[in-house]
């Protein structure tokens, strides 16, 4: 198996007397796309929030590449390589599709303010890559036609995918989606499997948090099941399916 | 676009040539130079309310520790006044950064609270520190500018020198808001959490931005002091923080342009209302309401929609009157 990307080692975080996330420890190798699913309230966007430095774990340790991440600015974690959508769509709404991406491109950038307000010919070929990779990134997902839009007009399914447009124009190792697929149709949903499938293929890391079930299915190749906070589960998604315990959280203990 | 960006320049660059020409009244030339000075405020403040989507109530005090600096500098221990304003640029940018540090963490009310106490702070200051600031009665006698023994001391000559500066940053603010640091101020106000998740500093850039606003509002500062040779606490105080971000709004949030528009409306407006002596007040906060309610976003943008408007109405009549015809 490819190398260890992401690395939780007893991860803990409690808001006052609620247990968001109790010690819970997981890998995410390479190249591999990982769900992380549970009932509502069982700490996945909570955990999204410890990986991307939104919140800091109170105990337990979280190393990307070999690093310890945990308790570092968002900024921080994000320049190291790891993007993120969130799940109420957060985007730049008075700027246009193309510079929502643009923005995307900010931390392989480097024109500070002397630099940009002289407009120096170097930062003149830096916008130019910018730009470059920026219609790229839309043309991947598929929004080259909306560029010069305002983001606030796009429909709730495309803002999903100009998220995504702009977590990938940051060329990151390490891409987490929070509910991408929800409020999606199912037409819409399907183009998204083929298209986290396809990011895979090009060597990207994914963790998704997913409730679309046979999305999650269909794409993941390990799965990790949180309830109340813990770990309750972990494997492939067929292990998965028949796991006792997943089965129970889902449909309550007295099912059969 | 590119030429319709160089024919704004050239338009601003030709009517500063004519207004230097063919203005010969002391009085017209002075309101422009006022102008001048309040566009370099207004557009420092619509960089850091505008574009970063940080409120200060306190900017007029950047403003007064620029002209303060340049004042008691070349009145009292003689400094060569553009050595002066140099340092009264250091004195805003530093202030900035000290009071930025604690104020940034702050956001929506609270910071414009922040920058309010801060700049009653400086106007109490400029008051009572009577020995240096010259009190309420205020400091006069400051040196005019001179330029290669040239003194800048009559309204014509300061007006080249003012609105030379004018277009310098007008010209270095129109690169920086079209820029990545300027898409990352526009990304910072609308959402601060997706801006970090995309390495964006916030916490940096907010007082990257407050550091260079303050640093056109010490300019402006130091070309007041010696554009008038006389200056006094009033000028720096609450109420002119206020009309600085009235001028933001009525020119246009997040609008290069619009900050030259604010400026010269509200510079002019209340020297044309001083007929109406006592409802002056009145008139100028009337005037104000209609702007705000018709056009939100400001005169630039209000006029262009009204244009678009009419445009697409003519456009209309023609199309369906083309059509009655065939």
């Amino acid at each position: 198996m490819a190398e260890v990307l992401l690395d939780l080692q007893g991860v803990s975080l409690a808001f006052g007397g609620l247990r968001a996330l109790e010690g819970v420890s997981f890998q995410v190798p390479g190249g591999i796309i990982k769900a992380v699913i549970g009932p509502n309230g069982a700490g996945k966007t909570t955990l999204f929030h410890l990986i991307t430095g939104f919140l800091t774990p109170q105990q337990g340790r979280i190393f990307f590449r070999g690093e310890e991440i945990q308790g570092k600015p968002p900024h921080v974690i994000a320049s190291r390589g790891i993007a993120r959508t969130f799940q109420l769509v957060e985007l730049f709404d008075h700027m246009t599709v193309l510079e929502n991406v643009m923005v995307g491109r900010h931390r392989l950038s480097r024109a500070g303010l002397l630099a940009s307000a002289l407009r120096l010919p170097w930062t003149r070929r830096e916008e130019t890559e910018i730009m470059q990779k920026a219609w790229g990134a839309l043309e991947f997902v598929g929004l080259a036609d909306w560029a010069r839009q305002p983001a606030a007009v796009l429909p709730l399914g495309l803002k999903r995918l100009l998220e995504i447009a702009r977590a990938l124009a940051s060329e990151p190792e390490l891409l987490l989606l929070d509910e991408p697929a929800s409020g999606l149709d199912v037409h819409e949903t399907e183009r998204l499997g083929e298209m986290i499938l396809a990011l895979k293929d090009q060597g990207l890391t994914i963790i998704l948090v997913e409730h679309d079930m046979s999305l999650t299915m269909e794409v993941a190749q390990e799965i990790a099941v949180l309830n109340y906070g813990k770990l309750i589960a972990e494997g492939p998604p067929r292990a998965i399916q028949r796991h006792p315990e997943v089965i129970a959280a889902y449909l309550g203990s007295d099912w059969q | 676009m590119l030429t319709g960006l160089l024919n704004r320049w050239l338009l601003l660059a030709l009517t500063c040539l004519a207004a230097l020409v063919t203005i010969d009244n002391d009085y017209y030339l002075s309101l422009l130079n006022f102008i001048g000075i309040h566009t370099l405020l207004v557009v420092g403040l619509n960089l850091l309310m505008g574009y970063a989507g940080q409120i200060s109530l306190g900017h007029a005090a950047f403003y007064g520790l620029g002209a303060y600096t340049s004042g008691i500098l070349t009145t009292t221990y003689g400094v060569n006044p553009w050595l002066a304003l140099l340092l009264g640029l250091a004195v805003g940018s530093l202030t900035a950064f000290v009071i930025g540090i604690p104020a940034l963490k702050l956001r929506g009310y609270y910071l414009a609270m922040a920058t309010l106490g801060f700049g009653i702070i400086v106007y109490i200051v400029l008051n009572e520190a009577q020995s240096w600031t010259g009190g309420p009665s205020g400091l006069s006698g400051i040196p005019s500018f001179s330029l290669a023994g040239l003194a800048l001391d009559t309204p014509r000559r300061l007006f080249a020198l003012i609105w030379l500066m004018v277009g310098l940053i007008l010209a270095l603010s129109a690169n920086l808001v079209d820029s990545r640091l300027g898409r990352a101020l526009r990304a910072l106000h609308d959402s601060e959490n997706a801006a970090a998740s995309l390495g964006v500093n916030t916490g940096r850039l907010k007082l990257i931005i407050f550091v260079w606003s303050a640093l056109y509002a010490a300019l402006a500062g130091s070309l007041y002091a010696h554009t008038l040779n006389f200056i006094a606490p009033g000028s720096f105080g609450f109420m002119f923080s206020i009309k600085l971000v009235t001028m933001v709004v009525v020119g246009g949030m997040a609008s290069i342009w619009g900050s030259l528009l604010g400026a010269a409306v509200l510079t002019i407006l209340p020297e044309l209302l001083v007929v109406f002596h006592d409802l002056e007040v009145v008139i100028f906060g009337a005037i104000l309401m209609v702007v705000m309610i018709f056009m939100p976003r400001g005169l630039v943008r209000g006029i262009l929609d009204i244009w678009e408007q009419q445009k697409r109405w003519r456009q209309g009549r023609l199309s369906t009157g083309g059509r009655s015809a065939s």
